[in-house]
């Protein structure tokens, strides 16, 4: 018998319809992966699973019995649980607290709390899970992938409330990780398997191949396919996800242009940080260079202090020969800069505010006659950067938070072209969190600006992503530049090649 | 206790040193009983208005409660405009009245999602209308002889209020440490929404936090009725604003789950050394309030220096 079974789970939201009739079924003692784009319905799902929504229609069985799951407190009692993609532990309480968190069973007694007893039931879980984090720790004294064993322990309390095996899903639990902690992440999923199902969603889909038994694929808020991972490749996942054979030139490599120019349009001498020394780069009009390296290797200081959002301590920057100001971000817009923050949602854009307020966020001269908004000039400004970038969004004053996240990012690019002055952009992971189709169409963007003479800066999502888009790869090791290695249409370098010099 | 908390501590100490070497009456053991014996009641307001702020709540009925408080406690032990004479049971009883009005900012705040500034700021003029009411005209002076030792009698140095104070403080703490009411509070603070996904109700503890911290603002009112021997509608006046500065100066930040009791005591202690040091030292009574001002704005500063980053955002 399966451990959860999903038959026909319908969801509408207004407007769309987040799920279609999906079918799943999930084994007991089985890895099974959970593959889709974006907005493919995986997360609409997931919640469905845990209480958190409820379907129009469908059904969702666990061992067999039909079940109408209300809360999460519902789904544990019949011992489904996740662990969340964005973290859900209190960071100002102890793991121990956070483990037993609304069971604390004989934890406490008449509303006082036992702290021996506490410690003891959060130590039996951790054991479960071999970890050897202290279970009085402070929660945010402990690092993001301790913080991630913890979750996987507190999730496993739900074998209190439930005699059954339970099901476990992990939502995107590697988006976060270096390679070396997701590898100890498979082994406890892994042993997980012995007493446990699993449901894994990533959008990796190497990691999807490497940990899961089978895959099921969601198109549509439809389940499309179920692949048997043994012997399977990406591509082919890919194709089902995407519903066509999908384009070969993801990169859009035919449209790039041979860089013109040997002058420097960005040229940085000696720059240093807290995390990072001596650096020198120099990037071409039209040039996209790529800088790669392993967490810590300072490559994400370097992206902002170029930005002057980072403290430098020595140093100069140059763009087209003129000296700027540091650390000032004032100075390095004023010079033709452009940044992307890596955390859209925190710094890339103000939720609440329009598209048409986020895209003349930096560039406000574009849109003012004298010291006043001109609404006439913001609309027809906005109205042509939304039709040339094809920003799908009901209106210009929609809030950009209610956009996919693929037009966001649109948005979030315009906000420097508005100002028709951008010499440079700084793309701290652009493509984050976005789904196949919106990641080609922003390297396709890329693409375009390098062509109209527009120097790029690139910190690349993957090294395959860094490979095919740069014309050349800057390593960084350590907060030093490593190496340079040429990358032009024809002759890639590996990504072996280059994570030879990353560590 | 991390480097970050060390702050206020180590600020009390060096301020406390700084005027015992510019004053010798700073130095006094009659003027640090002073200091402690003015800090009773502002320590028990500060002690409930602290797990408010835990919580990343903000509560401003302090003044209107104790006002209401202290004409009930007045009205009902022996006193110059009825035949009452409850004794301790007036006392509870004032102390019940806050419980009333902190239930009432807790149930606007969860039930009719007012946030908590507007409905403790409701919740403080109702006090006072009631405090207003209760007076009628004709201020009650007490003749209650235990309430009025409170304030006269003294144990090992200290009055009987300091050591009310102190024990409130103990309680706090306990209640902070080993509670669930408390640890949740901090929880509230620290990531609400995550107590909502592991199947906490989080609206219960909310009330019973304004419950709680009313209680300590009832009590604040029966003190000071205690040290005035009247009750008076002004009784609370001023606590609400010295209360949150206090907390904040010793470290519970408003944005919630940071700080404690203890935090907040150094904090009251921190107040009441600079006002009365600034006495002593022969400061302008006329430049204090400004001097005050600025030192609280600094401490504060000081305060969060070991987190400060480049670009944060600080509303």
């Amino acid at each position: 018998m399966s451990a959860l079974e999903v038959r026909g789970l319908v969801k509408h939201y207004p407007g769309v319809k987040a799920l279609d009739g999906v079918d799943l079924v999930v084994r007991p003692n089985e890895v099974l992966g959970l593959a889709g784009e974006n907005g493919a319905g995986k997360s609409t799902l997931l919640k469905a699973l845990v209480g958190l929504v409820t379907p129009d229609k469908g059904q969702i069985l666990v061992r067999g019995e039909s079940v109408k799951l209300r809360n999460v407190v519902d789904a544990a009692n019949h011992g489904i649980g996740m662990v969340f993609q964005e973290q859900s532990l209190v960071p100002n309480l102890t793991a121990a607290e956070n483990i037993v968190l609304g069971s604390e069973g004989a934890g406490v007694r008449r509303g006082i709390y036992r702290w021996d007893v506490m410690r003891r039931l959060a130590q039996e879980q951790l054991d479960k899970i071999g970890s050897h984090i202290d279970p009085l720790a402070r929660t945010d004294s402990l690092t993001f992938a301790e913080r991630q064993m913890v979750e996987i322990a507190k999730v496993l309390r739900i074998e209190q409330r439930s005699q059954h095996p339970p099901v476990i899903i992990l939502d995107e639990p590697t988006s976060v990780l270096e390679s070396k902690e997701i590898e100890t992440l498979f082994a406890q999923i892994r042993r997980l398997r012995e007493f446990a199902s699993v449901v894994f969603v990533s959008h990796r889909l190497d990691e999807v191949l490497d940990v899961c038994d089978r895959v099921t694929v969601l198109r549509g808020g439809q389940s499309v396919g179920e692949v048997a991972t043994a012997g399977a490749v990406p591509r082919e996942l890919h194709r089902m996800m995407i519903g066509s054979t999908g384009s070969d030139d993801h990169y859009h490599e035919n449209a790039a242009t041979p860089v013109a120019s040997d002058q420097p349009r960005l040229s940085v001498r000696g720059l240093s940080g807290k995390s990072f020394r001596d650096v020198d780069l120099d990037v071409a009009a039209g040039e996209i260079l790529a800088i790669v390296g392993v967490h810590g290797s300072g490559r994400e200081d370097v992206c902002r202090a170029l930005f002057g959002a980072e403290p430098t301590t020595a140093g100069e920057i140059r763009m087209d020969g003129t000296k700027i100001d540091l650390p000032s971000t004032r100075a390095a817009c004023a010079a033709g800069i452009g940044y992307v923050p890596a955390e859209r949602k925190t710094e890339g854009m103000v939720g609440s505010m329009s598209v048409a307020e986020n895209m003349t966020l930096a560039k406000q001269k574009a849109r003012l006659t004298g010291p006043f908004v001109a609404p006439k000039k913001q609309a027809g400004l906005v109205d042509s950067w939304i039709e040339r970038l094809s920003i799908r969004t009901p209106r210009r004053d929609t809030a950009i938070g209610r956009l996919s996240g693929g037009n966001q990012q649109k948005v979030v690019l315009a906000r420097w072209l508005v100002g028709g002055d951008v010499r440079l952009l700084l793309l701290d992971h652009p493509t984050r969190g976005l789904d196949i189709g919106a990641r080609s169409e922003v390297y396709r963007l890329m693409r375009e600006l390098a062509s109209s003479g527009v120097a790029t800066v690139l910190l690349a999502d993957s090294l395959e992503e860094a490979i095919g888009m740069a014309d050349r790869i800057l390593v960084m090791a350590d907060g030093r530049v490593a190496t340079e290695v040429p990358c032009p249409n024809g002759d890639k370098p590996s990504p072996l090649d280059l994570v030879k010099e990353m560590v | 206790m991390s480097f970050r908390d060390a702050g206020p501590p180590v600020a009390l100490i060096v301020i406390f040193g700084l005027f015992a070497v510019l004053s010798p009456q700073f130095r006094s053991l009659t003027n640090v009983q002073n200091i402690v014996d003015s800090a009773a009641v502002l320590a028990v307001v500060t002690c409930g208005i602290t797990f408010v702020l835990m919580m990343g709540s903000i509560d401003l009925s302090a003044a209107g409660v104790m006002g209401a408080s202290a004409l009930t406690v007045s009205l009902l032990v022996a006193n110059n405009r009825n035949d009452n004479d409850f004794g301790f049971l007036a006392i509870v009883a004032a102390v019940l009245l806050g419980c009333v009005f902190g239930g009432l900012s807790g149930l606007a705040l969860v039930l009719l999602k007012v946030p908590s500034f507007m409905a403790t700021l409701g919740v403080s003029a109702v006090g006072l209308g009631v405090a207003t009411l209760m007076f009628a005209g004709v201020q009650p002076n007490i003749s209650d002889t235990m309430l009025e030792s409170w304030a006269v009698e003294r144990f090992l140095g200290f009055s009987y209020l300091a050591w009310i104070a102190a024990a409130c403080i103990l309680l706090g703490w306990l209640i902070q440490r080993y509670t669930r009411l408390g640890r949740y509070a901090y929880a509230i603070g620290g990531a609400e929404e995550v107590l909502t996904l592991s199947g906490v109700k989080v609206k219960p503890y909310k009330v019973a936090v304004f419950v709680f911290a009313g209680a300590f603002y009832g009590l604040g009112g029966v003190m000071v009725t205690s040290q005035l021997g009247a009750g008076l509608v002004q009784a609370g006046n001023g606590y609400d604003f010295s209360a949150i500065t206090a907390a904040v100066v010793g470290g519970t930040l408003l944005t919630g789950g940071r700080g404690g009791v203890l935090h907040s005591a150094v904090g009251v202690l921190l107040v009441m050394v600079l006002t009365n040091g600034l006495v002593q030292i022969g400061v302008s009574p006329y430049w204090q309030g400004g001097v005050e001002g600025v030192i609280v704005v600094a401490a504060v500063a000081a305060a969060v220096i070991p987190q400060r980053r480049r670009n944060q955002v600080v509303k």
